[in-house]
């Protein structure tokens, strides 16, 4: 593969140090973006093809176009609260390469014009947020953040904000009504944060590791980026392996990828008995693919949506042979009725309603029209919510049903014989 | 804006009797006032704040949200909606160890159900339900971002990774 962007510092000794973000080549590219107009900053961003990374993959570039001419402040939020299951790329950008980010806050912030960032990261990761805390602190110390950033007359404050455990608080507009202080509600949209954002003024909310993935391309050039990858999936990206792969665990690959070559970097399945049966690949909130649809698949956001699914935040979750499908839905399905905020209806009621159902098939105890009932609430959840929590959820419940359908319908037959075995006492 | 975060451990959780007295102390008061320049509001300020009672007694009593809601400057139950849309804000004393397991998809897998029952058979008690010296609590939370080590949990802020009901348990008795 190409170098590696993100995580070209894992492995050092020290890498969360400033120190040792210098030696290795950090903090040498925001000069050069400090000196250049912010347009410009922008413009080689939108060259590079950056999409965004927390799951949307939404242009970075254009998503700070979209910030209006204005007097008011203009604020970044960095999203930290990486909680999407199968998920865990942003933890190791925080704990072992903090400065990374933080070079590519003060770049950011450069080119939208924002003194004001917040970094919100999740309450779970504590020990990640004082790694965080203490990079800050050296950044601060070494004149890279505060009143007068490397002596350019500008000032950069970044303060951390901690969650509190709410999944909802990684939706965009869930953040920042969080950072004010309320519940993570998400809000209606339009107006998009971009016009009217955190305390009303215009906002962009970016991901860890697109952050992250702004200082190689100020370095580099936009066009050199986009020269990784294939077509509109351009540069590397940071892969989640997690389940029955024999060395579980995070990889940077350039987009495009083979699934396979995923795969045997995690030393494959972890028992040549039980082959690959399923694969999530984007977080527990994308359609599942089959063994055979996986291995003919490549990792990029076109070829994924080709494949009926979404790279969403790379999350893969790898299935073995002999793993009951009706069991694993109902736990992935239990994470959606324990997160949805409860603002809107068809989501409160009805991801608890398909997640009972699930464990009514996984008990035995399911009536026999249970089944048509999930696909109903489904038809009654997909799109009619305020946010895609919901639809979060629809998209792998129709696709488990789909493709693993016969376990399903077994699953409704022990449920038949066990109320006819009872009538029957 | 250093951390005010005590090492995890090292908190006098009391008992909900307790709870009456609960205030932020002066120095968590000095933080907050550090913080309060970079928000727009002082509203902004109640994440924080209750992360700062958290932090000092493990809990957020009633008596403490109404002295955070005179704090930042908001009603007391726009406290109580906060605290309890969070899930990691306890409204009750929790365990001195509280020992969340991952029950989600990748640690699911790998055996948390198991680890969840033996740790129930271990103390004698349900989930969220704190041992009755108070030293442990069990609590099923949702994906921790650590699905590499599945399973996984947390006691208290640290996590515990590549879990079997041996290690698990050997973790917990040397706890001190």
């Amino acid at each position: 593969m190409s170098e590696p962007i993100l995580s070209r510092n894992f492995g050092v000794p020290g890498s969360h140090r400033l120190a040792t973000s210098i030696e290795r080549g950090g903090w040498r590219t925001f000069r050069k973006a400090l000196a250049m107009p912010p347009e410009q900053v922008v413009d080689e961003v939108k060259k590079s093809g950056l999409r965004g990374r927390g799951g949307a993959g939404f242009p970075t570039g254009m998503k700070w176009g979209f910030l209006p001419k204005t007097d008011k402040l203009i604020y970044l939020c960095v999203n930290a609260d990486e909680s999407e299951p199968g998920t865990f790329k942003d933890r190791y950008i925080l704990d072992l390469d903090p400065h990374l980010l933080i070079e590519g806050i003060v770049i950011t912030c450069w080119a939208i014009k924002s003194s004001d960032c917040f970094v919100y990261i999740r309450g779970e990761y504590e020990a990640s947020r004082r790694i965080l805390q203490a990079a800050i602190d050296e950044a601060y110390a070494a004149g890279c953040l505060g009143p007068n950033v490397d002596g350019k007359g500008w000032r950069l404050d970044v303060t951390v904000h901690k969650g509190a455990g709410a999944y909802i608080c990684g939706e965009e507009t869930g953040l920042l009504e969080s950072l004010e202080g309320k519940r993570g509600y998400p809000r209606i949209k339009p107006p998009f944060p971009a016009v009217v954002g955190l305390f009303g003024c215009p906002t962009i909310v970016n991901n860890v590791e697109t952050i992250a993935s702004v200082p190689w391309i100020l370095e580099h050039g936009g066009e050199a980026y986009a020269a990784i990858g294939v077509g509109k999936s351009t540069g590397t990206k940071l892969w989640c392996a997690s389940g029955h792969v024999a060395k579980p665990g995070l990889h940077e690959l350039p987009l495009g990828a083979p699934f396979s070559e995923l795969l045997q970097r995690c030393g494959g399945m972890r028992d040549a008995a039980r082959p690959l049966k399923a694969v999530i690949p984007g977080g527990s909130s994308v359609p599942v693919l089959t063994a055979a649809e996986a291995m003919a698949v490549n990792l990029d956001y076109e070829s994924l949506a080709a494949a009926g699914t979404m790279l969403g935040s790379a999350g893969l979750i790898v299935i073995e042979a002999g793993t009951d499908m009706v069991r694993v839905l109902a736990v992935l399905t239990r994470f959606y009725a324990d997160e949805s905020c409860g603002q809107c209806t068809p989501c409160r009621e009805g991801t608890s309603w398909v997640n009972d159902i699930l464990w009514r098939l996984v008990e035995g105890t399911a009536s026999p029209r249970d089944l048509d009932l999930v696909q109903g609430l489904c038809d009654n959840m997909l799109g009619k919510t305020i946010c895609v929590l919901a639809d979060a959820m629809v998209l792998p419940v129709r696709s488990f049903l789909k493709k693993f359908q016969p376990e399903f319908e077994a699953a409704m037959a022990r449920s038949r014989a066990n109320v006819a075995a009872a009538t029957h006492a | 804006m250093t951390s005010q975060t005590p090492e995890s451990g090292t908190v006098a959780h009391g008992t909900a009797a307790d709870g009456a007295a609960h205030r932020l102390s002066p120095a968590a008061i000095a933080t907050l006032e550090r913080l309060a320049p970079r928000y727009a509001n002082r509203e902004a300020l109640l994440l924080p704040a209750l992360w700062l009672v958290q932090d000092a007694y493990g809990w957020i009593s009633e008596a403490a949200m109404q002295h955070v809601a005179e704090v930042v400057g908001v009603s007391p139950v726009r406290v109580l909606s906060v605290v309890t849309f969070y899930h990691m804000y306890h409204e009750h004393p929790p365990g001195r160890y509280n020992v969340q397991v991952c029950h989600n998809l990748s640690c699911s897998l790998l055996g948390a159900e198991d680890l969840l029952e033996r740790l129930q058979a271990r103390f004698g008690v349900g989930v969220n339900t704190p041992t009755p010296d108070g030293r442990f609590m069990i609590q099923r939370v949702e994906c921790l971002g650590a699905c590499e080590h599945a399973p996984v949990c947390q006691v208290n802020e640290d996590f515990v990774f590549d879990l079997t009901p041996a290690k698990l348990e050997a973790h917990l008795d040397q706890l001190p």
